[in-house]
């Protein structure tokens, strides 16, 4: 965990009584709303449907025991008993009220947390691989970036008016779960003639115009990091479009100039940003920044607890094999808990929930949790002597549900039920599905399949890299949800392409269920994953599947 | 032949609470869609929202939304108006878990 100098401390408590000051200077008329929007934006808090929101940020999706704790009893005390995990590593309160906002940020700021940039059009809540610090395959740690990225983008002056939202993600591992090419910046660790640095990718991002990050260094030495990331931010405040919202992100930028242009500025701009950095100093922030990262001291000791449940519990072995990954430490296993119990709202937590995982933290896995990209909850370093245990706390919680990364582990972002941009509901579509799903019994059997699901083509979940994506519209006042087909959100990022014409609210779920099915009869076998599958016949005997009519018209 | 006007009511959010809001006939405001004021003049629509902008320590966004006429007050035109005047499908929660009043 990381652990707060003095210095973040006083910050937070700084921009906390000035926050408080402006929301006192709004209630009582003296500020318009016009005037407290952008101060409000900048301190996370949101208006929606239905009620105020206040985003907070899980930096790099790391949360101790007792943050998390707080975080129930925030939701208790001012909101409605329950969070919501965000595929940005945010975590929102759907009903906080406005006279109670400072008093909130004042009890995230006691345990390290704020909502600083988590809107406007700032550096945003840096992400990073949900697994940092214990996945097997990791080369380095990606939270020392990002929290050093963190130090340097926190009310830096010259990124506080950006054209438009900037979101920067790292992984330390070759396998990609922190979806690096959607954002603004990517950053991977490598290892090069025993020397570490970051590939840089640029121009990332879905919404409405969805574009894969483009490689704009192949290796930058980690002494250059915040050089190098100032060099870009530098060229898109100088060039980016602020002329139209929809044109404003750096991705377009690097559209409309091409990657190799957007490279020579970037290269041109950077000896004057390199020649005020001191040598070596990013490495010795950074070598600090990693002082602070206590590594947990993992226990050793034999596994048989784990090996005989495994051979003897079936619901524990189907559990094991979907919710486990592979741990650096071959005894310890990094456990994901899945928020997606069939039929819940994707991401939703509840105060008592948030209490059990602080206290399962504390009691099998060094105080630690993440929170992943997909709205889950992880336990990075869980000895497997104690799976068994820590899989008994979880059920009556309704939090050992087997289906990370099949079916029902879904993807939604909050949709008509909350956001006032949305065109359609997203959650509901959710819920449907995995209902169903689990009706069919047929997970297990199906595999590995992503389904992302937004409310509108901003896209915060992430429908484009779906391996089925929906996105819901508006269509002449009718909730209607088109489907796209072969996105991915990993180290092999693509978009997903429409299938044809959307589907009515009472005919997504249905379209869905026709689409697994497609999958089912058309796989080589069972071993072949939907995605696969798809990239080896194409999108057309799906097409065939979701649109029965069509086809036979066609013939 | 001008086109027929479509009724309208003013709606915003609460500034302190920041739930949906209607304006009534008594220039007050009310949690409750059927008790809004239904507008259907459009000159006199215009000038009721700029009235509701007006009161900027009261509440935040106002806009005119299309209703219809229903035998008790005001029916919402468009879903995401329906939704708002319910509350979020997943919990029950905002105006299908209050009691409705000013
Ligand atoms: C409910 C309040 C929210 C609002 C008002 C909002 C607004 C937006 C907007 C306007 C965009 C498009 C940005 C652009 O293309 O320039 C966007 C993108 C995005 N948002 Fe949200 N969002 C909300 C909630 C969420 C939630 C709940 C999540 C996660 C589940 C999320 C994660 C993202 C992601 C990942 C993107 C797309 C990546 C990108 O291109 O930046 N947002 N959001
Ligand atoms: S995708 Fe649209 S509906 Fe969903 S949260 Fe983002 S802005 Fe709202």
């Amino acid at each position: 965990m990381y652990d707060y100098t003095d210095f973040d401390r006083a910050f937070l408590a700084q921009r906390n009584s000035q926050f408080r000051a402006q929301v006192a200077r709004r209630i009582d008329g003296s500020l318009s709303e016009e005037e407290f929007r952008p101060l409000r934006l900048m301190n996370g808090l949101y208006l929606q449907l239905h009620a105020y929101m206040l985003r907070v940020a899980v930096p790099y999706g790391t949360l101790s025991a007792t943050q998390i704790r707080k975080l129930g009893e925030i939701s208790q005390r001012w909101d409605k008993g329950y969070g919501h995990f965000t595929t940005r590593q945010n975590m929102q309160f759907n009903w906080p009220a406005l006279r109670d906002v400072p008093d909130i940020l004042e009890a995230l700021a006691s345990v390290g947390l704020h909502s600083v940039q988590t809107s406007g059009n700032t550096i945003r809540n840096v992400t990073a691989d949900p697994f940092a610090g214990a996945a097997a395959d990791e080369i380095a740690d990606p939270r020392h970036l990002a929290e050093l990225i963190r130090q340097w983008s926190t009310d830096h002056p010259e990124f506080q008016f950006l054209g438009r939202k900037f979101k920067i993600a790292v992984t330390g591992s070759p396998h990609d779960r922190a979806v690096i090419r959607s954002n603004d910046i990517g950053l991977r660790v490598l290892e090069r003639d025993g020397a570490l640095g970051v590939q840089v990718f640029v121009g990332g991002g879905l919404g409405r115009t969805p574009l894969v990050a483009q490689e704009i260094r192949d290796f930058l030495p980690l002494d250059d990091l915040l050089p190098y990331l100032e060099s870009i931010l530098t060229v898109y405040n100088r060039l980016g479009r602020r002329d139209n919202k929809w044109k404003a992100r750096i991705k377009i930028l690097v559209h409309e100039h091409g990657i190799d242009r957007i490279r020579d500025l970037v290269e041109q701009e950077f000896p004057q940003r390199r020649a005020t950095y001191a040598p070596d100093i990013v490495t010795r922030q950074l070598e600090l920044v990693a002082a602070r990262f206590a590594r947990p001291d993992l226990k050793s000791a034999p596994i048989d607890a784990f090996t005989r449940a495994y051979d003897a519990d079936p619901v524990f072995r189907s559990w094991s094999d979907t919710n486990l990954a592979a741990h650096r430490d071959p005894d310890h296993a990094i456990v994901t808990i899945s928020l997606k119990a069939h039929g819940a709202t994707p991401g939703d937590v509840s105060a008592d929930q948030m209490n059990l995982l602080a206290d399962l933290a504390e009691r099998y896995a060094h105080g630690e949790l993440r929170v992943s990209p997909e709205q889950n909850v992880i336990l990075p370093h869980v000895h497997k002597s104690d799976l068994p245990a820590l899989h008994a706390a979880l059920k009556p919680a309704g939090l050992a549900t087997a289906n990370i990364g099949l079916a029902s582990d879904i993807v939604a972002c909050p949709g008509m039920d909350y956001c006032t941009l949305a065109t359609a509901r997203s959650i509901p579509v959710a819920q449907q599905i995995a209902t169903r799903v689990e009706e069919l019994k047929l997970e297990h059997d199906i595999g590995a399949l992503k389904i992302r699901i937004s409310g509108c083509i901003n896209a915060c979940g992430h429908h484009h890299v779906g391996h089925i994506g929906i996105l819901g519209l508006d269509r002449a006042g009718v909730e209607n949800y088109q489907i796209t087909l072969g996105g991915d959100g990993t180290e092999d990022t693509a978009i997903g392409a429409r299938t044809g014409p959307g589907f009515a609210h009472e005919q997504i779920v249905p379209a869905i269920e026709r689409l697994i099915h497609a999958y089912l009869d058309l796989r080589r076998d069972p071993e072949e994953p939907f995605l696969q599958t798809l990239r080896r016949l194409g999108a057309d005997p799906f097409k065939a599947a979701l649109y029965p009519q069509t086809a036979i018209a066609a013939e | 032949m001008p086109r027929p006007f479509t009724p309208k009511i003013v709606t915003a959010n609460d500034l302190l609470i920041g739930d949906v809001i209607y304006q009534t006939a008594d220039d007050d405001w009310t949690r409750d869609l059927a008790l809004a004021e239904i507008l259907t003049d459009e000159a006199d629509a215009q000038l009721r929202l700029l009235h509701a902008e007006r009161q900027r320590d009261r509440l935040v966004g106002a806009y005119l939304a299309d209703v219809t006429q229903g035998p008790d007050g005001p029916l919402p035109a468009h879903f995401r108006e329906a939704f708002r005047a319910k509350g979020p499908s997943n919990h029950h929660h905002g105006k299908q878990e209050r009691a409705s009043h000013v």
